[in-house]
């Protein structure tokens, strides 16, 4: 099998089913009653946290890339962020059905009426919580690049724009970090670590930046050099 | 020869005095005296009997009127899901790193504006006290709820017995604190050791219980144990575990969650649905262990009836 082949057939499966590992876990539990006494905090916490994990995983792609100089690894990107989508979206989901649904006291979900009070329950939350805001905002940044993830939609776009637009994973996953720092009670440890896993994955970014920025601005000067003599 | 030799006892054979004088075993002998008294224990069996506790160290009690019929929460949803911070922040790990905490012995420190002042071992603090079950609703600040049959005697009894001085505007409790057997300590989460406290008649209120047991049987660590408050219609936070100090003074004690965060906790915490958390609604609960917060929050956690009367004329959008 050639390299190209080996991470079409083999490898990616194979990443996309341990992907889908937590979530399938959590199935399992939830059925067979294992959450303990408090499933929805247990399937909040989780999704919640494997979102963060997965934002994590995609912006580590680059570093990964660049440090161990494996190209093929740029292929497994967009599925490990989709993958922040999926748990991202299970996370809000829950939110909008076990929080906000259910504060309506679960109206029939058909009718015009229980979706626009649901909508107006949703932003009245999003806009009286800060917590929430910021969490919301890092799933719309989420949910904007799923939408625009296709080949086609880079097409369309054009790659520099593309780019651009997809730069604001690092909004995305800043938000969550804060989203999940403002979360809990008093104890910020965990959150601080995220925070320090993306705080590293940042930096790695603005070193590669200032470098190619160095090295191309010694090329200009180069080529200058060469005109004028 | 008359006299005969004693039997020859090994020192193995002998019940180590520490054993012996175990404060289960004097606990059900005070409670067993109480019980004689009390006389019935026919309700009761029904709640001892749905959920033996795996350690079976059984005490015994007398039901109470201030009982809820509301079915409680299995043992393994109340002995498993805590709030102890001094155990781990995390809620299911009070279970794991109480188990090897040896509630034993146990001194209670009464100081401040009182006539009785001085430590009491925890077979003092019981002596002559009537065990019984109060099996009350729980709801926790962070919005869930359950119901718990807890095992005490109310806090009035005792506080009567230190003598209180008319000084004493205020009860302030602190947690046992020792970073070695409390691990969760060893963290500066929260201010240590952990503070709470009522005002007078809050605390002389007859709702407002110490406990000692669960189910019928001694409290588990992770609950508290050996000793702890319950005031039923205030979030959970102010039912401070594993007491060590009682101290009566006449300014309003700083509480551990208000020292941390004053906009989110107050002293008072009385139980509030039209009274939002910063961070989320209180006006709903989800009763444990159900996945959905569609139950309705009462004001003061249902017990609105008896002890509303205390907060006349305060404003608890001010006073939460």
């Amino acid at each position: 099998m050639t390299a190209n082949r080996t991470v079409r057939w083999l490898l990616k499966p194979v990443v996309f089913i341990l992907a889908l590992v937590p979530a399938s876990l959590l199935t399992h539990h939830l059925i067979t009653g294992n959450l303990g006494a408090d499933p929805l905090a247990e399937i909040t916490n989780r999704t919640g946290l494997w979102a963060l994990r997965f934002l994590a995983f995609t912006l580590a792609i680059t570093p990964l890339r660049r440090l161990s100089g494996w190209n093929e690894v740029i292929r497994f990107r967009r599925m490990i962020g989709l993958f922040a989508f999926f748990y991202g979206s299970l996370h809000l989901g829950v939110f909008v059905i076990a929080d906000r649904l259910a504060s309506l006291g679960f109206p029939s979900p058909v009718s015009s009426q229980t979706i626009r009070d649901l909508a107006v329950s949703i932003a009245t939350e999003v806009y009286k919580r800060p917590y929430i805001a910021v969490g919301f905002t890092s799933w719309l940044i989420m949910f904007a690049l799923a939408l625009t993830s296709t080949t086609g939609m880079i097409r369309r776009l054009g790659g520099r724009r593309w780019q651009a637009l997809h730069r604001l994973v690092y909004v995305g996953a800043v938000a969550g970090v804060v989203h999940y720092w403002w979360s809990v009670k008093a104890d910020v440890r965990d959150p601080r670590m995220y925070a320090v896993v993306m705080t590293v994955l940042m930096a790695f970014r603005i070193v590669l930046w200032m470098r190619t920025g160095a090295r191309s601005h010694a090329q200009s000067l180069g080529r200058r050099a060469v005109a004028g003599r | 020869m008359l006299i005969k030799r004693p039997a020859d006892i090994s020192s193995s054979e002998i019940t180590e005095k520490s054993i012996y004088f175990s404060r289960r075993k004097f606990i059900q002998a005070v409670a067993g005296t109480a019980l004689a008294t009390a006389g019935s224990l026919a309700a009761e069996t029904d709640v001892h009997a749905q959920q033996p506790a795996p350690h079976g160290r059984k005490l015994a009690t007398r039901p109470s009127p201030l009982s809820t019929t509301e079915a409680p929460n299995s043992w393994s949803h109340i002995t498993t899901y805590n709030n102890f911070y001094e155990f781990g922040t995390s809620l299911h790990e009070p279970a794991a790193n109480a188990r090897d905490f040896k509630p034993e012995p146990w001194t209670i420190t009464v100081e401040g504006e009182c006539a009785r002042k001085g430590t009491l071992d925890l077979e003092d603090v019981l002596r002559g006290e009537t065990l019984e079950d109060r099996i009350y609703r729980h709801r926790c600040v962070e919005g869930w709820s359950m119901v718990i049959p807890w095992v005490g005697f109310p806090l009035a009894s005792l506080i009567k017995k230190c003598e209180p001085t008319s000084r004493a505007n205020f009860v302030s409790m602190t947690t046992f604190y020792d970073p070695m057997r409390m691990p969760g300590q060893r963290a500066p989460v929260l201010t240590w050791p952990y503070v709470e406290g009522l005002r007078m008649n809050e605390a002389m209120h007859p709702l407002t219980i110490l406990a000692v047991g669960l189910y019928g049987e001694v409290l588990p660590n992770q609950n508290g144990a050996p000793l702890r408050l319950v005031v039923p219609w205030k979030y959970g936070f102010k039912s401070i575990k594993s007491i060590v100090k009682i101290a009566f003074v006449e300014k309003e004690p700083i509480n551990s969650w208000k020292r941390v965060a004053s906009n989110e906790y107050g002293f008072y915490a009385n139980v509030n649905p039209a009274v939002d958390h910063p961070r989320w609604s209180q006006a709903t609960e989800r009763r444990l262990p159900s996945l959905y917060k569609t139950m309705k929050t009462l004001p003061f956690n249902g017990y609105g009836e008896q002890v509303a009367g205390l907060y006349g004329g305060m404003d608890l959008r001010k006073f939460y």
